[in-house]
């Protein structure tokens, strides 16, 4: 054996390499079709991001189709609801500059809104029903319907169809449970004791001291 | 003296507790009204069992618990309720929640009561619901109701219970005025909760050494109850959760557990005496002992608090001075919170309400930039990197403040005080917070409109597929109906055309045009089978064929007689019926049409003369002459009709 790869050894080496990459060429087709993935996970991630309002205002019939579409290449900037912060979130995701959202398809707005239906001038035709897209209002035909405030996403979509316009948007109420600390103030780009007049930075005490004096 | 161990960082900020130390815990006059919010601790709010108008008595419940985690309220004294309304709470955000409003009577007239005084033989889960049914949260500061925190649960045994006594922040001085004033009382507690938990193996009091009155005051009473008493050196904040335990056990609980899963229960010593109080006393969380301190009250003292008294008359009562105040902080100096309205009332979680000088507690400086000295991180009890969090606070960069472990802050603002920049550390993990808080929720929601959105969009396509299939088995339904007839053997064939035919009227043109065709195609019937028994008694065939055949040619003749005799029959009342229509005004379209008939018949008996000639010409069979020759008479019967149609018209 030693001896026919000394008197050989090119033949040697190329039957070794060949045995190898066949091996290897082997265990890779395995591993190939043991941990296929189905479909693209890409899409999965995207989706994640998105905000789920299936508000339909980047064109889309719904988030998930839109993820797609990035996915497939389409720009990341057309979701209003998500605002910079989603657009950013897929920016890093895809590893690709972050643009700023594309007006076209709305403007970002901070306040998050649910819908909520005037329910005396509510005449129940079920166009708003038909038009929510997770199933958030309630109610049947010639009966009152009402709108599931949690499960809301603030879409936008059963206001339109409404033919008696009594559908509000409202701005989700802050309530002592849903307070939370707001970020501090940022300082301007002055030295504390420029704006303060006193090079001891003891102006508290002094206007203590002054309030004093004037009683 | 049991071994202590140091936990790293902390600060050592001026005490200023004896201040409020030098009188014995007050009693103040009843306040004319009580401010009970409904939600006093974490968890769900409780829920109004009251209605405005209702007298009530002191230590009446007011509210009931909702939910596992949470606690009833109970009225401060009797009285009436004058309002169920949001008001000014206590809270970092100076928002409005619900409350109970009492208007006090001034009798102080107690709800009739029955303490345990044998506690021992008393079963834990009754001992629980007490403590839930008293409204004890945990009075350290957090409000975590109490009975939740003892119940750990099997698979949770405990053998270490710490009584929190340590009382680190500045000024607050509650919990030592309580110990020392009612130290027997405190111990009792520590024993029914030793007992609901199973007695454990050890029970720590961690108390820090600048309570030397307190110390000397619990030690005769823990003589040999197998209660240990632990004193260790001042430092802020050492009565944290999480330290006291490292400082007593010297064991550190991983990243988001609770003492229970290393079989701890921590427990603040105020909450202990509300324990006694409830379980023997059957005195319901009513009242707590609070610290009123600082420069601007012309007392600093303790106080045995109702619940709902309002600050402001706090204040009033330990002469109080307005324009001295730099602001009213409830709470400790290090992690209270400043109130925006002295209305708000002292809840259960209230230690203390502190008014500051200006001189005190000097208005916030303004933040400079922070210059990367590092004293924050050598500060912080939970050895974080408080600067590094800064940076990605600034920068709202979630995944890295979770990665350097942000929910491992405790808030003690420890960082914030040593801050040479005097950036307020503290507030911005504390905004991070919320917003991972509120990004966690968010992302939860999303799901579930997610699910939503999928479940909708099934829901869609399986009522388009349930109406696809039905169209599609209509459509079967008739494709089979169709095969059926055409299957079907040929006596339901006819019966069905006669049935057909008896409900579909014809007119009586198409009705004679039909008779007069089965005139016709019986008259070639006949000489056809007429034809074939010619032929076959010409080519001598046999006598039974010869039968058949003339047999068949009867049945034709007869049925060529029934025919003839039909049309006869329809001819008769023909007339009779077509006066009207002959009456009728005639269309020039229908004139049109008539002639038309006429030509086209004319056109057929042309060409049916020509197919005769040119068959009679090629010498073609005897069979296909007479065929046609019938052809061209029914051909010129029709060319007939028509014209004598027309004719009838035309008149």
């Amino acid at each position: 054996m030693l001896d026919l790869i000394i008197q050989q050894p090119i033949l040697a080496a190329l039957v070794a390499l060949v045995g190898l990459s066949l091996v290897f060429g082997a265990l890779l087709g395995f591993a190939a079709e043991k941990f296929k993935i189905e479909g693209d996970p890409v899409i999965d991630q995207i989706d994640e991001l998105l905000p789920q309002t299936q508000c339909g205002q980047c064109g889309f019939p719904g988030c998930r189709p839109y993820a797609e579409s990035i996915a497939g290449g389409d720009a990341i900037n057309k979701c209003p609801p998500g605002g910079q912060t989603t657009i950013n979130a897929i920016a890093n995701l895809l590893d690709v500059p972050a643009p700023t959202l594309d007006e076209e398809h709305g403007e970002a707005t901070d306040t998050k809104t649910v819908a909520y239906i005037r329910e005396d001038e509510c005449i129940g035709c079920t166009k708003c029903i038909q038009a929510c897209p997770v199933d958030a209002i309630l109610g049947a035909a010639k009966l009152m319907h009402t709108v599931i405030a949690d499960e809301c996403t603030g879409c936008d979509l059963c206001v339109e169809p409404c033919p008696v316009d009594c559908i509000d948007m409202l701005p989700v109420e802050t309530d002592i449970s849903r307070w939370r600390w707001p970020k501090p103030e940022i300082a301007d780009e002055l030295i504390a004791t420029d704006r303060m007049n006193d090079p001891s930075g003891m102006q508290t005490k002094s206007a203590t001291q002054n309030q004093e004096g004037a009683a | 003296m049991s071994k202590t161990w140091v936990t790293p960082g902390g600060i050592h900020p001026p005490e200023n507790k004896h201040q409020s130390l030098s009188k014995p815990i007050g009693k103040l006059p009843i306040p004319e009204k009580l401010v009970v919010p409904l939600s006093q601790h974490i968890g769900a709010p409780s829920i109004a069992c009251v209605k405005v108008g209702d007298t009530v008595l002191k230590g009446q419940k007011i509210a009931d618990s909702t939910g596992s985690v949470s606690v009833a309220t109970h009225a401060p004294t009797s009285g009436t309720v004058t309002a169920i309304e949001s008001r000014p709470v206590a809270h970092s955000s100076g928002m409005n929640a619900s409350c109970i409003e009492i208007t006090s009577d001034q009798q102080d007239q107690w709800i009739s009561r029955q303490g345990i005084e044998d506690f021992e033989h008393t079963s834990s889960s009754v001992l629980l619901s007490i403590i839930t049914e008293a409204g004890i949260a945990g009075m350290g500061g957090a409000g975590f109701p109490t009975a939740v925190k003892l119940n750990p649960g099997f698979q949770r045994p405990i053998d270490t219970l710490i009584i929190n006594a340590t009382e680190c922040e500045p000024y607050i001085t509650a919990d030592d005025a309580l110990i020392r004033e009612r130290a027997a009382e405190v111990v009792e507690g520590i024993r029914i909760l030793s007992h609901i938990l199973g007695n454990p193996s050890d029970i720590l009091i961690g108390i820090e050494d600048n309570k030397p009155e307190a110390i000397e005051a619990l030690k005769p009473f823990i003589r040999d109850t197998g209660i240990n008493l632990v004193s260790f050196p001042t430092k802020y904040p050492s009565g944290g959760e999480k330290q006291l335990i490292y400082i007593l056990t010297g064991k550190e609980l991983s990243n988001g557990a609770i003492p229970a899963d290393i079989g701890m229960v921590c427990v603040n010593i105020g909450t202990t005496y509300a324990i006694k109080r409830a379980v023997v006393d059957a005195e319901p969380l009513i009242s707590r002992v609070t610290t009123v301190t600082g420069e601007a009250c012309g007392v600093n003292r303790n106080y045995d608090v109702l619940i709902g008294t309002s600050v402001d008359y706090l204040l009033e009562q330990n002469k109080f001075d307005h324009k001295a105040c730099s602001r009213v902080i409830m709470g400790g100096p290090m992690m209270g919170f400043s109130l925006t309205s002295k209305d708000i009332p002292v809840v259960k979680t209230s230690n203390c309400i502190l008014a500051p000088s200006f001189a005190e507690m000097p208005a916030e400086q303004p933040a400079q930039p922070c210059i990367r000295c590092g004293m924050c991180a050598e500060a912080c009890p939970a050895s974080l990197l408080p600067q590094q969090l800064f940076w990605y606070a600034q920068a709202e960069d979630h995944d890295r403040l979770q990665a350097h472990n942000l929910f491992d802050c405790i808030e003690c603002g420890a960082c914030s005080y040593v801050c040479p920049s005097n950036i307020p550390l503290v507030q911005y993990y504390r905004n991070s917070k919320g917003e991972i808080r509120q990004a966690q929720q968010e992302k939860i929601k999303a799901a579930q409109a997610r699910e939503r959105f999928e479940f909708h969009k099934q829901r869609i396509e399986q009522a388009e597929q349930e109406k696809e299939a039905k169209r599609a088995a209509r459509r079967e339904a008739a494709k089979q109906a169709k095969a059926s007839t055409t299957s079907d053997s040929t006596a339901d064939i006819v019966a069905a055309a006669q049935a057909r035919m008896a409900t579909k009227k014809n007119s009586p043109e198409q009705e004679r045009a039909k008779l007069e065709r089965a005139v016709t195609s019986a008259e070639m019937r006949v000489q056809k089978a007429q034809d074939k028994l010619d032929s076959a008694v010409a080519s001598n065939e046999t006598e039974e064929k010869i039968n058949i055949l003339s047999a068949a040619l009867r049945g034709a003749q007869q049925k060529f007689d029934l025919a003839k005799t039909r049309l006869a029959e329809y001819s008769q009342p023909e007339t009779t019926e077509q006066e009207p229509t002959a009456a009728k005004e005639v269309t020039p379209e229908e004139l049109a049409k008539l002639e038309r008939a006429v030509t086209s018949a004319e056109m057929r008996v042309q060409k049916a003369q020509d197919k005769l000639d040119s068959a009679v010409a090629s010498n073609d069979t005897e069979e296909r002459i007479n065929i046609l020759s019938a052809a061209l008479r029914g051909a010129e019967q029709k060319f007939e009709m028509a014209k004598t149609r027309l004719a009838e018209h035309a008149n």
